[in-house]
């Protein structure tokens, strides 16, 4: 069993702060993804977890053993980087045999695991390729058939699929959640695509300068954010958002308007709301919907991108605000004309500001 | 147009391959001057160093020089001395050197920059300045050897080895090639497992034919060129090196001839080093330079 517990894990550099203090818990065999922006630190956490870099507080514990002090390779844990990492003059057999060569497997193990290990990512022809000779994706088949030809307890990805092609990332983004399922290892995941986030999470932590913003399953995050940041790095295009004034509070119950946007009822799962105050109106694009007359919010069609299944138009609203509307369907806006938008409010959501 | 550009081109490629070749003959002018000369009798080498005929093979050609060179001095054994201590010395310091650099580059240790820093401000101190307190080390230092515990190092090849075999310089060369090793490579060998010296040696080395190339011919030239040192710690023949034993052409009567036919002879090692890495050095670079 190969839980993993972070306890207030702090990591600074001299005075510069990176990871602030987090606590994950991630039960064994679940899949796990780090997402945020750049700099938010999920990189810096994960190598925590391997063991290639200090931790400056805090305790890491997997499969309940604290291993703060421990070294990487006593730590139970493989780990795909984003380089593919793979050693140029080792050919494609040395590779991923190459942790049971240093644990010092008999040829006979090495063989049969390594032929395994081939055999799940279907790369038994490339065995004894040199890495030159390999593409970016096998090259990441490759660094994939290395972690697992050990069994690992724990596999760390870091943004392993970033320096593939489009169409290469989504095969491989099938693989490796065809690879969870026929494992069942634990698995941590960094990502700054949150499309890989949504697709193979069990859970999703949110990061954003090295604290966490939001622990939950993709659906959870995506439906209810715990705010502003998580509400607009999730989805995509990103969610809208609308200075509003609070006209009224009734419980949870919050009365908003502003210039654009006729008075509306949202129910708000945080508090912080008073009358007369501003605050943060956040609308999924997915969730707007043109209407002939009597729109919620009205404003000109400045741009439109019609992608066949989908079509997102760009509005500008009587205020100067910028609104995205993903509208289910294909049709055509003519730029410039006026158009006028409801949403339901109960997949509005509001924020504090 | 395109008549144009292309004899540009060519010539372009004329003028280049031009200077090449006059570089290729400044170069190549001494070397072919001293086997030529190296032939002939010393009164006619004297005689045709003022014209081309210095460069050319004619007049009284023999190898009478090779076999005087042989006669008056043990030049079998000096080119022994001079390959035994320069191979041993190059051997040892691209292993001791590289660990080191390993140790600088890739593991983390209280004190690490602050050492760097020391060993490489060493190579500003001229070796003529340490000369003479380390001649005066050398010989109160103790060996164990088949006689027991002697003291002093003069006269012995050990005398002519071990006070080089680490050097600054080929730390730092080391050091700057491992920092462009990409640092995801050691990763990835730690989190699979291996220790710091399976990283060195299955790794880190493999992936260093340039750079073990490149320390090998510098230390190799250097190692092989000495002269003050062995003349400082070697009164007896039996340990002398190659240029210290080119004194033994300038005593007594000097025989130009014989000077150039032992030169020819001490330089075939180093030709024959120099064109064997050359080979290791391409192979080398063929064998890198693959990225993720």
């Amino acid at each position: 069993m190969a839980g993993i517990t972070l306890k207030g894990l702090k990591k600074s550099y001299g005075t510069a702060h990176v990871i602030k203090g987090v606590d994950i818990d991630i039960e064994d065999g679940e899949f796990v993804v780090f997402v945020g922006p750049s700099g938010c630190g999920k990189s810096t956490l994960l190598r925590m977890i391997a063991g290639l870099e200090d931790i400056s507080a805090g305790e890491l514990s997997i499969g309940g053993k604290v291993v703060n002090d421990l070294p990487p390779k006593d730590r139970g844990v493989a780990m795909v980087f984003q380089s593919y990492a793979i050693f140029p003059h080792m050919s494609v057999r040395e590779n991923v045999g190459f942790g049971l060569t240093i644990a010092g497997a008999s040829k006979a193990e090495k063989a049969e695991k390594v032929a395994n290990a081939a055999r799940i990512l279907q790369m038994e022809h490339l065995l004894d390729r040199r890495p030159s000779q390999l593409s970016g994706g096998q090259r990441q088949r490759v660094a994939i058939g290395r972690a697992i030809v050990r069994n690992p307890q724990v596999f760390l990805f870091d943004e392993p699929l970033s320096n593939l092609d489009a169409a290469l990332r989504m095969d491989m983004r099938l693989e490796i959640g065809k690879l969870h399922q026929q494992l069942g290892a634990t698995m941590i995941y960094v990502t700054h695509d949150q499309v890989e986030a949504m697709t193979l999470a069990d859970k999703i932590v949110v990061l954003k300068d090295g604290m966490v913003q939001q622990i939950g399953s993709p659906m959870e995050l995506y439906h209810d954010p715990a705010n502003l940041f998580v509400a607009g790095f999730l989805g995509s295009p990103a969610m809208n958002f609308l200075d509003v004034d609070v006209t009224a509070v009734n419980g949870s119950k919050v009365l908003v308007s502003n210039a654009a946007l006729k008075p509306v009822e949202i129910t708000a799962k945080v508090g912080g709301f008073s009358a007369g105050g501003k605050a943060k109106l956040g609308i999924r694009p997915q969730y707007l919907t043109p209407v002939d007359s009597g729109g919620m919010l009205q404003g000109r069609i400045a741009l439109t991108e019609r992608l066949g299944s989908e079509t997102v138009v760009d509005l500008t609203l009587g205020d100067g605000t910028r609104l995205i509307a993903a509208l289910a369907r294909d049709a055509v806006f003519p730029i410039g004309a006026d158009l006028g938008l409801t949403f339901d409010a109960a997949q509005a959501h509001i924020f504090p500001q | 147009m395109a008549q144009i550009s292309q004899d540009n081109r060519g010539l372009r490629l004329v003028v280049r391959y031009s200077v090449l070749c006059l570089i290729a003959a400044i170069f190549s002018f001494p070397l072919i001057f001293m086997v030529v000369s190296s032939l002939k009798p010393s009164e006619q080498l004297l005689a045709d160093a003022h014209s081309f005929r210095a460069l050319l093979p004619v007049g009284d050609i023999s190898l009478n020089n090779y076999f005087d060179a042989f006669k008056r001095a043990p030049v079998a054994l000096f080119v022994f001395n001079s390959v035994l201590v320069t191979g041993v010395t190059v051997i040892a310091s691209l292993a001791l050197c590289s660990v080191a650099a390993f140790a600088f580059t890739f593991v983390n240790w209280k004190g690490r920059d602050l050492a760097l820093t020391v060993i490489l401000a060493t190579l500003i101190v001229p070796f003529e300045t340490i000369a003479i307190p380390l001649l005066l080390e050398a010989s109160k230092l103790p060996w164990i050897g088949l006689d027991g515990i002697t003291w002093g190092w003069l006269n012995s090849y050990r005398v002519q080895i071990v006070p080089f075999i680490a050097d600054g310089l080929t730390i730092y060369l080391f050091v700057q090639y491992f920092k462009d090793l990409p640092a995801e490579l050691i990763e990835a060998a730690r989190v699979e497992g291996a220790s710091w010296f399976a990283i060195y040696r299955r790794i880190v080395m493999p992936l260093s034919g340039p750079v073990l190339a490149t320390a090998a011919i510098l230390k190799f030239l250097a190692m092989y060129n000495q002269y003050l040192w062995p003349i400082m710690v070697t009164q007896e023949e039996q340990y002398r090196p190659v240029m210290v034993g080119l004194q033994y052409f300038f005593q007594l009567n000097r025989a130009w001839g014989e000077i150039m036919a032992y030169l020819s002879l001490i330089t075939v090692p180093v030709l024959a080093f120099y064109l064997y890495l050359q080979k290791a050095f391409i192979a080398s670079i063929a064998s890198t330079g693959v990225k993720g």
